[in-house]
């Protein structure tokens, strides 16, 4: 459409269509502002989190903090989570022992066998999958604290439960992923089921099922909450047997972050640091090894 | 007739078979046990927290534990039964807060990612924006809680003061907003419990997204749509069972958050302070705070009521939100 440049028209004339599209074009316009500030704001949140725990972790994070206890009293200066990490990563590996291979059982009976018993095990999975995990830490205490005591197989124990789960979950997309014909091939050539699952299916899934694993044992190294009521808690020196009461990396920044003492605080961050270096680790790792799965693979 | 065949071909390889045969039988009864064990886990959670309270729950009724707004474990007796000191309708009510002010900030903010990320990001940018969001939900809840000790709070404090300047004195919803706001409150934990659970709704949103079929997105297009109204047309109104489905699932999370929410909440026990800049508890962060310092009569059995209250709001909102995700899926399928 033209406009007389010449002439003072009374207001340029646009047709009612062509104001129509520009109204559409504009709310396409600004709705693509406001997703794109939502992805970033989110995306912010992640980097200010990152960032803030990265610039106080990194103050007193060092060798002294990796290889030493907290002092006896929490205001001194100084000393570090070794027994915390020492702690994590022995409940995690009982915990990681103790669910993986019920976990992969579990998957194999609901994807492999079916039925109508296997469907009400994936759905419970699901709704175990959503079960807060200070109640498991509860039902751990009930069951076994109350007639063995606190003890870091205890946190195993409720880890392994959080686990449990995931690991289902995760194992049982990979096995339904693995195509029909290789059973129906290995099952042609005389193969029993159990021996098909067994050689073909599983080795097929394995890269899919490692990193399911490898994200349930990052979460498990985040939990407080269940170990709170468990493995109690060991602040004082380094504890390997895990019959006894013990310390993790979690629990020992929850302790010492709401002391108020700023040498508490300092090592709590420096701990978180180590913590989300751990987590991060497994969760990278988990995806790397997940692209080179052989079926599926996103 | 199976039998019929191998015994044609003589013992050995019947035998073989036989055993064969056993080992299969014997491998599925196996993996069926582990399956059983997973029905046993659950019923075993709700059959113990239910005898580790029973004592608890008969002493003072069942329903009096959420008729009081009072936790006062040191006015507890072994003998008083009336009034119970051990109320639990403040946690009720300070789950359920926290949740809401979480939904509200994580469900909007959540769809709109999930859109950005399945229909209008570019290209390269989709799948490395998929795994930084991802990334949100594998910060440990302790590091939330302390990053929102010292970070979240004094950056909110602003908005806090604002909404109990503002709002804090309108009439009919000002009680829900009344100062004084001193950082620790339901409205801090609800924040970190929004950042909590938008990683878990943008995931299955971003999956709920992804289905909707491409025939009607073009269509859209074809007509002469523009992005967002091929979003509003094509996307969005097959999606509205999965976004709630993504919500309830979210806000099962939200209900059973423990570490983080009990460290910027102010673990006030005594009474429901309405506002959402007062400062409360909720189930999970009192099991946590007081669980293992229980000395007085009932109290750990308490502790116990409140967990099984705890599994019965999360069992709840957990079956509901799988039924509606799943009914979802297979309409999609």
């Amino acid at each position: 459409m033209t406009t007389d440049t010449l002439t003072p028209a009374p207001a340029p004339e646009v047709s009612a269509p062509v104001r129509h599209l520009q109204r559409r074009k504009g709310t396409n316009l600004a709705m693509t502002i406001v997703l794109s500030l939502a992805a970033a704001l989110t995306v912010g949140v992640l980097l200010w989190v990152l960032g803030y725990v990265a610039a106080e972790g990194l103050k007193y994070l060092g060798p002294e903090f990796l290889t030493n206890t907290p002092p006896g009293n929490p205001a001194d200066l100084g000393g570090g989570f070794l027994n915390g990490i020492i702690g994590s990563l022995e409940v995690v590996g009982i915990a990681t022992a103790l669910s993986v291979p019920p976990g992969i059982a579990a998957a194999v009976f609901i994807v492999e066998y079916g039925g109508r018993i296997a469907s009400t095990v994936s759905f419970l999975t699901d709704v175990l999958v959503g079960l807060p995990t200070i109640v498991t830490g509860a039902f751990v205490y009930a069951v076994w604290v109350i007639r063995f005591g606190f003890s870091g197989i205890a946190g195993a124990i409720a880890l392994a439960l959080v686990m449990l789960p995931l690991v289902i979950r995760a194992a049982a997309e990979m096995l339904r992923l693995v195509p029909h014909e290789l059973r129906e091939a290995s099952l042609a050539l005389g193969v029993t089921r159990a021996r098909t699952i067994v050689s073909v299916v599983l080795p097929t899934a394995r890269s899919g099922i490692i990193t399911g694993v490898m994200l349930a044992v990052a979460r498990a190294m985040g939990e407080t909450a269940p170990l709170l009521l468990t493995a109690l808690g060991n602040d004082l020196f380094i504890e390997a047997d895990p019959t006894h009461r013990m310390s993790t990396l979690s629990l020992q920044i929850f302790g010492n972050a709401i002391t108020g003492f700023k040498a508490a605080q300092a090592r709590a961050w420096a701990g978180a640091l180590t913590l989300i270096a751990i987590v991060l680790l497994f969760t990278i790792a988990a995806r790397l090894i997940g692209r080179t799965s052989r079926v599926g693979g996103r | 007739m199976t039998e019929h065949r191998s015994a044609s071909r003589g013992e050995s390889s019947l035998l073989r078979r036989s055993r064969w045969r056993s080992g299969d039988a014997a491998f599925q009864v196996g993996v069926s046990a582990v399956g059983w064990l997973i029905i046993a886990i659950l019923v075993g959670t709700a059959v113990f927290l239910i005898g580790e309270s029973w004592s608890s729950l008969r002493h003072f009724g069942p329903l009096s534990f959420l008729t009081s707004t009072r936790w006062a474990p040191s006015e507890a007796t072994s003998t008083q039964t009336d009034p119970n000191p051990y109320g639990i309708a403040q946690f009720v009510y300070g789950s359920l807060l926290t949740s809401m002010i979480a939904m509200l900030i994580a469900v909007p903010v959540s769809v709109m990612v999930a859109l950005y990320i399945t229909d209008m990001a570019p290209m390269w940018l989709r799948r490395p924006l998929s795994y930084l969001v991802d990334l949100l939900a594998a910060i440990p809840s302790v590091v939330y809680g302390f990053w929102g000790i010292f970070a979240l709070i004094p950056a909110i404090r602003p908005v806090g003061q604002f909404l109990a300047d503002t709002l804090g004195t309108a009439p009919v919803i000002g009680p829900l907003f009344a100062g004084p706001f001193f950082g620790v409150s339901y409205f801090t934990a609800g924040v970190i419990l929004a950042i909590m659970v938008l990683p878990i709704i943008t995931a299955i949103c971003r999956e709920v997204f992804a289905v909707a079929p491409i025939q009607e997105k073009e269509a859209a297009f074809a007509l002469g749509a523009t992005r967002w109204e091929m979003l509003r047309m094509a996307v969005l109104p097959r999606s509205r069972a999965g976004i709630i489905g993504a919500s309830l699932l979210g806000l099962g999370r939200a209900i059973g958050e423990t570490i983080a929410v009990t460290m910027v909440i102010g673990n006030n026990v005594l009474a429901i302070s309405k506002s959402i800049l007062g400062q409360g508890a909720t189930m999970p962060s009192v099991i946590a705070n007081e669980f293992t310092e229980a000395n007085q009569p009932f109290h750990l059995q308490s502790l116990f009521v409140v967990a099984l209250w705890l599994l019965i709001l999360a069992l709840i909102v957990n079956t509901v939100g799988k039924v509606v995700v799943r009914r979802v899926g297979k309409d999609i399928a």
